[in-house]
């Protein structure tokens, strides 16, 4: 059953130096509020996985908590680079990370035999390119049944998995809609739940194309109205588009970057 | 000639004779910027049953605005269907249910393999650090064609990609198959000076037709490889008045 707890308390209880962390959700309900927390705790030696890196991640290495990066897609999306995370790759500053490289796809089928509770699941998009010669969870098979090759990738089940939504019960069950990327496979692949939500009420009023999320899957709920800026919550608020295409003004310069950093994440 | 500057921008003559490409009800695999004007522009001229997949998970979107991000609230609130990451690479993707996708790169090479990767020989120690593979690898892979888009110039059309982030049409004949591809490959390359397409004989990339006033030595030397020049080389259309009143009615409401 999920605990009712304040977002610090989640982050220190749940997010330990060393940890492997996956803050997901594309595009929609990026969980910033629990980044930021993150970065104020000083946490070290993140392994963070992620499709895209997003502004979340850009910041999180700026800020020195990640040692390891999984990722698929590392760009700042309409806009151009993420300047920390380029930073970082190509200059080790403000230390050097490790990457793990994938597509989406391989990303997401380390999520889903995660969640299978399977030590792999197979796909066909690495075969052939160079993602599958560098990544080390990658290795070729042949079909037992038609003798195809396929492309193995290897279950990917992080110590805690971080999620925002649009609300939760008072007994922690969760419930989402809108666009939820690999938000179900990291609640099941991950050994430990934490999930923001914009608002916690009496009763879940279902709606069209929504899931819940039983309590019992997660670990903690936390209540953290719009947590989810600049990224953004159907019928809650928008994406933040004009802070997208400013985040490169911010970032590029490493002394700019710290300044918005002790502003806005350190000092809130 | 007293003038001879074109009417259109390199981005409005590759968005419009890339969108002549799309027919009607066709499913379509949509990625941010151009791709996603090139969709857009099809369904609100030519198109307008075309069934728009972005990889975020909304299944045919209906955008009036471009979206910035391939997850904006817009597409999932327009789509028929919304369905999750896994569904929409395992199911849709890599089970066979698009007809076209899109794709760009920052190296292209004479066999259509894309790089969208890293510059520079070494991956570990890259000249430019480029965003990744994304969703590319399975469009590639898995559409049932697939339509290049991106401006020609000599860095990026290049013998061989630094970085094989989408598997193309070789290196060798019948790579494809023998990978278990169904789908064709990039059987389409449209810049901004024309149209390439793949050698029937050898699947090398060939110039098929310039865009009205392109020489066919500027393509040529905007290409790093030996390019082989299609004969009869034919001249693209230009794009109509109501095409590109289309087209920047949909970039200015965005």
């Amino acid at each position: 059953m999920a605990e009712h707890l304040g977002l610090s308390e989640a982050i220190s209880r749940y997010v330990q130096d060393g940890d492997t962390v996956a803050l997901e959700g594309f595009t929609h309900l990026i969980p910033f509020a629990a980044g930021h927390e993150i970065i104020r705790q000083g946490k070290r030696d993140l392994t963070v996985s992620r499709l895209t890196p997003d502004l979340i991640y850009d910041q999180l290495i700026g800020a020195g908590c990640v040692r390891k990066l999984l990722f698929s897609w590392g760009g700042n999306p309409g806009v151009g680079s993420l300047y920390r995370f380029r930073d970082a790759v190509e200059n080790g500053w403000p230390a050097p990370i490790e990457l793990e490289e994938h597509s989406h796809a391989g990303l997401t089928n380390r999520y889903v035999a995660g969640a299978s509770g399977m030590p792999f699941t197979v796909m066909r998009g690495y075969l052939g390119n160079s993602l599958g010669e560098i990544a080390p969870h990658v290795r070729f098979l042949e079909c037992p049944f038609t003798g195809e090759p396929v492309a193995a990738v290897r279950a990917l089940n992080p110590d805690t998995g971080i999620l925002h939504a649009q609300r939760a019960d008072r007994a922690g069950n969760v419930q989402v809609w809108g666009i939820s990327g690999v938000l179900r496979e990291v609640v099941m692949a991950s050994r430990r739940v934490v999930v923001t939500v914009e608002e916690v009420v009496d009763v879940l009023e279902r709606r069209p194309g929504d899931f819940v999320i039983p309590s019992m899957a997660i670990t903690a709920v936390c209540e953290s109205p719009e947590g989810a800026r600049p990224s953004y919550v159907q019928d809650y608020y928008e994406r933040d588009n004009t802070w997208y295409r400013k985040w490169p003004e911010v970032s590029r310069d490493r002394e700019a970057f710290l300044a918005w950093q002790d502003e806005y994440v350190m000092g809130a | 000639m007293a003038d001879r500057t074109p009417a259109w921008t390199a981005a409005e003559i590759m968005s419009v004779v890339a969108s002549r490409l799309l027919r009607d009800g066709m499913s379509c695999f949509v990625g941010i910027g151009i791709p996603s004007t090139v969709a857009n522009l099809a369904r609100n001229t030519h198109a307008p049953n075309l069934f728009l997949i972005y990889e975020a998970g909304a299944l045919g979107a209906k955008p009036y605005r471009l979206p910035l991000s391939i997850g904006d609230g817009e597409l999932a609130e327009t789509a028929d269907s919304v369905v999750s990451v896994p569904e929409i690479f395992n199911y849709w993707l890599q089970g066979g249910h698009i007809d076209v996708g899109y794709l760009s790169a920052a190296q292209i090479d004479r066999f259509g393999n894309l790089n969208t990767t890293v510059i520079g020989p070494d991956y570990h120690q890259p000249k430019v650090r480029l965003p990744g593979a994304g969703g590319a690898p399975e469009i590639a892979a898995h559409c049932r064609e697939v339509t290049v888009i991106m401006r020609h110039a000599r860095r990026a059309f290049v013998p061989r990609v630094d970085f094989v982030t989408s598997v193309g049409l070789g290196p060798a004949p019948e790579t494809r198959s023998r990978l278990g591809f169904r789908g064709a490959g990039p059987i389409n390359v449209i810049t901004d000076l024309g149209i390439l397409r793949p050698d029937p004989q050898d699947d090398e990339l060939t110039l098929v037709a310039v865009h009205p006033g392109v020489d066919v030595r500027d393509v040529q030397d905007q290409t790093q490889w030996p390019l082989r020049v299609a004969s009869p080389l034919e001249v693209t259309d230009a794009p109509t008045s109501e095409e590109l009143a289309v087209l920047r009615d949909l970039i200015s409401r965005s």
